[in-house]
């Protein structure tokens, strides 16, 4: 073994004193640089979430349609008729940063991995996605890199990408967001896992060559920005979406035949946590000789060949007897395949390189007996309630509403989704492209549809972490009601600072708490996720951002749902209470500039009931058009049906109430439906039966939104602001 | 009617335009992998859209010197009828069965939206089933349409009624953006000198049911079923 560690080499791999004497102990003997490598990238937070397990631990996973929770690459859930639907979102924020087009790119390919790697063919990606401040001079630069590279990826690979949203935000000034969820759809019978079994079966490496790019993905994803991290863009891996429709496409090929003991994609960490992962899942060990790894380059050492994340490679436990026929899938495919290596019963991953032994570590001491820290927290200050006179009135609704339209946060994201091919494989639904509030997909060959989305209010989570957790769970399970789908379980991405911070790790905290109290009142597991810690830079955190990407099922896609207005005199009914919140809203940012307040408080039960209530109306046929209320309220929402049924509404304020409040308030557990008057007569009578709060507020018609007797808005005023925002500022003619 | 739709590494329209297909004329096509230099007499070939050795080169530059394709353009030289959607259609540039360039798009960025084709010839084998200076709703989604050829070419497509689609606003007229990609004389696709090979940007496969938000890409395979069912009969 080569290689004599110091101190300083410690500190660089970022290893505590007394993580290093834990090493010393585990080895007996003191690591060689590739070992400390090796040790480096396993506890990292990234891969280990020593900082975060003690809290995932409270997460519900469970319902009787979750086939495999969190743990594997991705979530597993039945979708009936021997279907299964398998789905994560995962965090590519740093490198995205640093160099936005493969940063984002590659966090594509790295999800698509996660699940294809299960046997799901991949069915669509969606994107949540976090900006500085429009006039940070950075801002238009990443936004066109990252929505270059997503869409670079995914329209190569032939995966739709159908949804996800975009914000700005000035704390994402230093530290962007880029999380990506891929959704995939597998038979039940042909699920694949990652534990290794059957000692002497060959470890398989298919995919590209390993090269020197992204050493050490995982470590940087693991501490904060300073001014230096341009320097980091060696440490970006680079990607090629033509060898991963390769890959896809002969993956899938292999598992159709029954050869696969075990898979996994190589992901952060690439040879080393892949190799590790699958041996520890399988209570075996790994012997590796790394002479036999396909490499773009002479001369690399061990150290560069376990840490490489170059992209789109897998490792295969094959049955022995399967080895040519795989071989000859891959060559078909035009993708190396090189045996590297054997299952071992030692449970030690031994590193083979030139005839030497350059690694030989117990497997147990890289993924259970690893660092777990039970970081100490606290609870920032309590967020004021404030009450409508809190809030001045706003003199003119209509200016006010126009500004909040033809704002960064509330624009058309037409720019950026036109950048996308959102209707490959022909199953994305109409009114499900882009703009919608959840997308739907049809399951192929079939008549049900899954019903996707991504959200979440960061200024929310910072005035209240546990209320903005639920909110965020609370918002996508709307979403998807609104659309007519059953929600059945989400996949959480969660974006936070540095978690040795009492008050970061607060926010984590009470978060995950939130976010397991709306998942065990909902009834919506979480099956899968990633946490993003050390979002910093020069020690200035993100807004906390809990990302959740909610998945639902629509039995049957005749009868679903969207928010464009239909028919001239349809009533528009509103179901939830208005109260009028006004704390921590859109309103008091863009048209105050003010950010106090708590958010909305989240009344799970009336969630439950309202969104119940909603959802059978879908189902029975009886609805087809509904939207969910959330960010800007009662008249942006209102809005976006207008411009999403390009036809007008009559609506009738309240006098029970402050216009401004009914007007921009953003109380939860809200939707609008618009329907024939007599079914809405019916309807608001089965509303009052079943406790749901319902009044009618208007009717369909004319070509504006019209507000009696305070103002009127025409369809083409609103299509401008809403509609052209994106495109003057991305052609800096906002100015 | 029997069709092969072509399966280049890379191609991922390929699923999308063989289940129109085989949803318009009843019978599924032969898939037909990129390394086969020769497979069965077919009625019909397609090349698909997608990213074929992933545009590497330049989009469609590698495919058309792929095994398949110069077996492809044998059999179109002898009539067979040849569809090239999106990156189908770039292949067939680059072979030479139809003239000019797809360059990247006037404004740099891919582009995926739905847009509006006026049908300037109905007599094609591709287009009878529609009507002449019908304005139909296609989507397009490429970061290479931007049609080119020199002036000399342009006239003799337009003067031999050889542009078969072209941009236009939802109401037939032209100009105010509707075309996507800055092609010259807003052509969207064309069919060479002895009509039995058509190339174009938009992808009809993609709107052939109503569920899908529009099913005119349809009549563009009922175009094509009817006229081969005629010949054969």
């Amino acid at each position: 073994m080569s290689g004599q560690v110091t101190p300083e080499m410690v500190a660089e791999h970022g290893l505590n004193d007394e993580e290093y004497e834990r090493i010393l102990a585990a080895l007996g003997r003191a690591p060689n640089y590739t070992e400390l490598g090796i040790y480096s990238v396993m506890w990292s937070e990234h891969c280990s979430y020593k900082s975060s397990k003690v809290h995932l631990k409270t997460l519900p996973t469970e319902a009787p349609w979750v086939i495999c929770g969190p743990g594997e690459n991705a979530g597993v859930i039945d979708i009936g008729d021997g279907q299964a639907a398998i789905f994560k979102m995962e965090s590519h924020n740093h490198p995205s940063y640093i160099e936005p087009y493969q940063g984002a790119a590659t966090g594509v390919g790295g999800i698509l991995r996660d699940v294809f790697t299960m046997g799901a063919r991949p069915v669509a990606n969606l994107n949540a996605l976090r900006f500085g401040d429009p006039d940070h001079p950075k801002t238009r630069h990443l936004v066109s890199g990252v929505v270059a590279g997503i869409g670079g990826y995914g329209n190569c690979v032939g995966v739709p990408t159908v949804g996800g949203e975009t914000e700005f935000d000035h704390s994402y000034n230093g530290n962007i967001l880029v999380n990506a969820m891929t959704v995939g759809i597998a038979e039940t019978d042909k699920i694949f896992y990652s534990a290794a079994a059957g000692i002497g079966n060959p470890v398989v490496y298919v995919g590209s060559k390993t090269g020197r790019d992204g050493i050490h993905g995982a470590t940087m994803a693991s501490a904060e920005f300073s001014e230096d991290s341009e320097e980091k863009r060696p440490t970006v891996q680079v990607g090629d979406p033509f060898t991963e429709k390769l890959l896809i496409e002969a993956c899938l090929e292999l598992m159709a035949s029954d050869a696969i003991v075990a898979i996994q994609d190589m992901g952060a960490a690439g040879l080393t946590s892949s190799s590790v992962e699958m041996a520890s899942k399988g209570g075996v060990g790994f012997e590796l000789d790394l002479d036999k790894v396909p490499q773009r380059e002479a001369g690399m050492a061990p150290y560069e060949i376990m840490l490489s994340e170059s992209q789109e490679r897998m490792l295969i436990v094959l049955k022995p007897d399967r080895q040519d026929l795989a071989q000859g899938i891959f060559e078909k495919w035009g993708l190396d395949f090189a045996v590297i290596g054997r299952i071992t019963d030692t449970g030690r991953l031994r590193i083979l390189c030139g005839g030497e032994v350059e690694a030989d570590i117990p497997i147990a001491s890289l993924v259970d007996d690893t660092p777990e820290y039970e970081r100490p927290w606290v609870a920032g200050p309590a967020a004021p309630l404030l009450a409508v006179d809190d809030v001045p009135a706003s003199n003119d609704l209509g200016a006010a509403l126009l500004k909040l339209l033809g704002g960064p946060n509330l624009s058309s994201r037409r720019w950026i989704w036109e950048q996308y091919d959102h209707m490959v494989m022909a199953d994305t639904l109409g009114s499900g492209r882009p703009g919608g509030d959840a997308a739907v997909v049809r399951v192929h060959g079939t008549n049900k549809g899954l019903a996707m989305c991504t959200d979440c209010t960061p200024r929310y989570v910072e005035a209240d972490p546990e209320e903005g957790g639920k909110q965020a769970v609370a918002e996508t399970w709307r979403n998807l009601t609104a659309c007519g789908a059953k929600p059945l379980a989400i996949t959480d991405c969660l974006n936070f600072g540095n978690p040795e911070r009492p008050e970061i790790m607060g926010q984590f905290a009470l978060a995950v708490r939130g976010i397991g109290e709306a998942c065990r009142a909902l009834e919506y597991p979480v099956v899968s996720g990633n946490v993003s810690f050390y979002n910093e830079t020069n020690g200035k955190a993100i807004k906390p951002t809990p990302t959740i990407g909610g998945l639902g099922l629509i039995a049957d896609l005749a009868h679903r749902a969207s928010p464009a207005f239909g028919a001239k005199g349809d009533a528009i009914l509103l179901i939830g209470k208005t109260k009028g919140h006004l704390g921590a809203s859109r309103f008091l940012k863009e048209i105050l500039g003010r950010t106090d307040g708590a958010p909305p408080p989240v009344d799970l039960v009336a969630e439950r009931r309202n969104g119940d209530f909603v959802r059978s109306l879908i189902e029975t046929g009886r609805l087809t058009c509904c939207h969910d209320l959330s960010d800007g309220g009662l008249l942006v929402a209102l809005s976006e049906m207008v411009l999403a049924g390009r036809i007008g509404a009559e609506i009738d304020a309240p006098n029970d109430l402050a216009l401004h409040a009914w007007a921009f308030g953003e109380d939860q557990a809200r939707y609008l439906l618009a329907l024939q008057p007599d079914d809405a007569e019916a309807v608001l009578s089965e509303a009052e039966k079943a406790s749901v709060p319902a009044q009618r507020i208007g009717t369909v018609g004319g070509t504006s939104l019209k507000i009696k007797w305070l103002f009127e808005v025409g369809l083409e005023d609103l299509e401008a602001a809403h509609g052209g925002w994106f495109d003057r500022y991305m052609s800096r003619l906002d100015k | 009617m029997k069709a092969a739709v072509i399966v280049y590494p890379g191609s991922n329209c390929d699923r999308d335009i063989a289940v129109a297909l085989e949803k318009v004329t009843g019978r599924k096509p032969l898939m037909v992998w990129h390394g086969e230099s020769d497979f069965e007499a077919v009625d019909v070939i397609a090349l698909p859209g997608g990213f074929s050795y992933g545009d590497y080169l330049r989009s469609g530059a590698i495919a058309a010197r792929s095994p398949v394709t110069a077996e492809v353009v044998k059999r179109a030289a002898a009539g067979v009828p040849t569809i090239g959607v999106c990156n189908g259609f770039q292949v067939l540039t680059e072979t030479g069965l139809l003239p000019g360039a797809l360059m990247r798009n006037a404004n740099l960025k891919f582009v995926c939206k739905d847009v509006h084709l006026k049908v300037e010839n109905a007599a094609t084998i591709f287009s009878n089933a529609f009507d002449k200076d019908q304005v139909i709703r296609l989507p397009v989604a490429h970061h290479d349409g931007n049609y080119f050829a020199d002036p000399a070419t342009i006239e003799a497509l337009e003067a031999e009624g050889r542009v078969v689609f072209r941009y236009v606003n939802a109401d037939g007229s032209s100009g105010n953006g509707a075309n996507p990609n800055g092609s010259r004389n807003d052509i969207a696709g064309i069919v060479n000198q002895q009509g039995n090979v058509l190339g174009m940007m938009p992808h009809p496969e993609r709107l052939i049911e109503q569920a899908l938000g529009g099913a005119d890409g349809r009549a563009l395979f009922e175009s094509l079923a009817q006229a081969i069912d005629k010949t054969a009969g």
